[in-house]
């Protein structure tokens, strides 16, 4: 327990008990993004599996869409410390997409339009952890929230739920990301408010 | 890491922004453009954290300055505006960020676009280009809703006669002052080109503000040939268009 603010009385809500330490209810839906939203149009959207060099597996949008979605429900946690509760989505599990890929490469590197990456283990990926999200609340995924598609890995903080992605590169060896260069933490897992770099 | 700043002095900015300069002994030097965790306490032990971008220069007093705006319903902000009194303790995590920052090396023309608070970590950018002695060229795009809403009034001002290579503009949304040649509205592509660096000089632009705000300014910005990888960004705020 850190030193007492004198007067300060918080503000304590029912939800807290749901939500990892550190963090606060929101029920707007902030956009955090560290350059222009890219606005990419479904007739050149694409997505890859790569693995160096090679092409494993790749969709236009039409491809994409044609696959099994899944709706989902879920909880986000954003590192600047807000949580939204409940969200409803509608995407393709990384499972299907990874269904006929064969690789013993334990890490992958996600890339979106607009340059940015961000690193995770393979294994938070697959197991019904790891979604492509295209709709949410009923609607087309707004560009600033990442449409026409983003990454989702809702129990990692939401940085690493990459927007706008066009690929995953497998990858033998670990290497950091956009904000895990910048002084974030390597992981990311809310519950163990691995926020920064030098957090356990 | 946390650790413990002293509140030394407040100063009111506007009607709703307040200042806060802050002694922290083992602060490590930080970078224009950086923000702080802010940590309250309550006395159970409950605690509430939030973000806030450093204002002041990078400097070797240990001293951080925070400028505050108040949110009507916000947890801390309504604390850190009203409460705080001189003397007090506060609990500090950072400096944390390695994007959104202007490093003194940099000599590149520089844009800043500011909407309301946003202006805060910018105006660390110019004190920081003022402390090192720096040349690199800056313009400042400074949206407001009113005159009296301005951060940072008196001292934007005298940048000018000290130094003509930094400008600043200002747009305002709701209110001018009298006389102002431009009618009161959202930053556009008129007001870009005019107050803005050409393209072709390649500038790095800063742009930080509520969301609608940000989005708005990048797509000008680019739509006006700057390239995205050359444009960064701060949000803050409900992105206005879902409850």
């Amino acid at each position: 327990m850190g030193i007492t603010s004198r007067g300060f009385p918080g503000r304590r809500s029912a939800a807290d008990a749901k939500l990892p330490p550190g963090q606060y209810l929101t029920t707007d839906f902030p956009v955090l993004s560290a350059g222009p939203t890219p606005h990419v149009s479904l007739d050149q959207w694409e997505f890859t599996i790569n693995e160096g060099t090679d092409v494993l597996r790749r969709w236009d949008w039409k491809s994409f869409r044609d696959l099994p979605t899944e709706t989902f429900a879920t909880d986000l946690h954003c590192v600047t410390r807000w949580s939204k509760l409940g969200t409803s989505w509608e995407g393709v599990s990384l499972d299907t997409m990874f269904a006929d890929v064969k690789t013993d490469a334990p890490y992958a590197l996600v890339h979106s339009y607009g340059d940015y990456t961000t690193n995770l283990p393979m294994d938070d990926l697959m197991n019904k952890q790891a979604w492509i999200g295209f709709r949410f609340d009923d609607e087309d995924l707004e560009p600033e929230h990442g449409g026409p598609a983003r990454l989702l890995v809702p129990h990692l903080y939401l940085w690493k739920s990459a927007k706008w992605v066009r690929g995953i590169t497998l990858m033998h060896e670990d290497e950091p990301g956009f904000w895990e260069s910048l002084g974030y933490h390597n992981y990311g897992d809310p519950w163990r408010e691995q926020r920064y770099s030098g957090d356990e | 890491m946390w650790r413990v700043g002293t509140v030394i002095a407040l100063h009111d900015e506007t009607a709703t922004a307040r200042t806060i300069t802050l002694d922290v002994p083992d602060w490590p030097r930080h970078v224009a453009g950086q923000h702080v965790d802010v940590r309250l306490t309550a006395s159970d032990g409950y605690s509430a954290v939030r973000s806030y971008s450093i204002a002041s220069a990078p400097n070797s007093e240990r001293r951080v300055e925070l400028t505050v705006e108040r949110l009507p319903n916000g947890e801390v902000s309504p604390y850190l505006t009203q409460e705080v009194a001189v003397n007090d303790r506060l609990e500090l995590r950072g400096p944390i960020g390695g994007w959104f920052v202007w490093r003194t090396q940099q000599t590149e023309p520089i844009q800043l676009i500011a909407g309301g608070s946003g202006i805060v970590p910018l105006m660390a950018m110019i004190r920081s280009r003022a402390s090192a002695v720096s040349t690199a060229p800056f313009r400042l795009l400074y949206s407001v809703r009113e005159p009296r809403a301005v951060f940072y009034r008196d001292e934007l001002q005298a940048l000018l006669p000290h130094d003509n290579s930094v400008s600043v503009s200002y747009a305002y949304t709701r209110t001018a002052p009298k006389d102002w040649p431009r009618p009161p509205g959202r930053i556009d592509a008129a007001l870009i080109a005019d107050a803005t660096w050409p393209s072709k000089l390649v500038p790095t632009c800063y742009v930080c503000g509520p969301t609608s705000f940000v989005e708005s300014a990048t797509c000008l910005l680019t739509a006006s040939g700057n390239s995205p990888d050359k444009v960064r960004t701060e949000r803050f705020g409900p992105t206005g268009d879902r409850q």
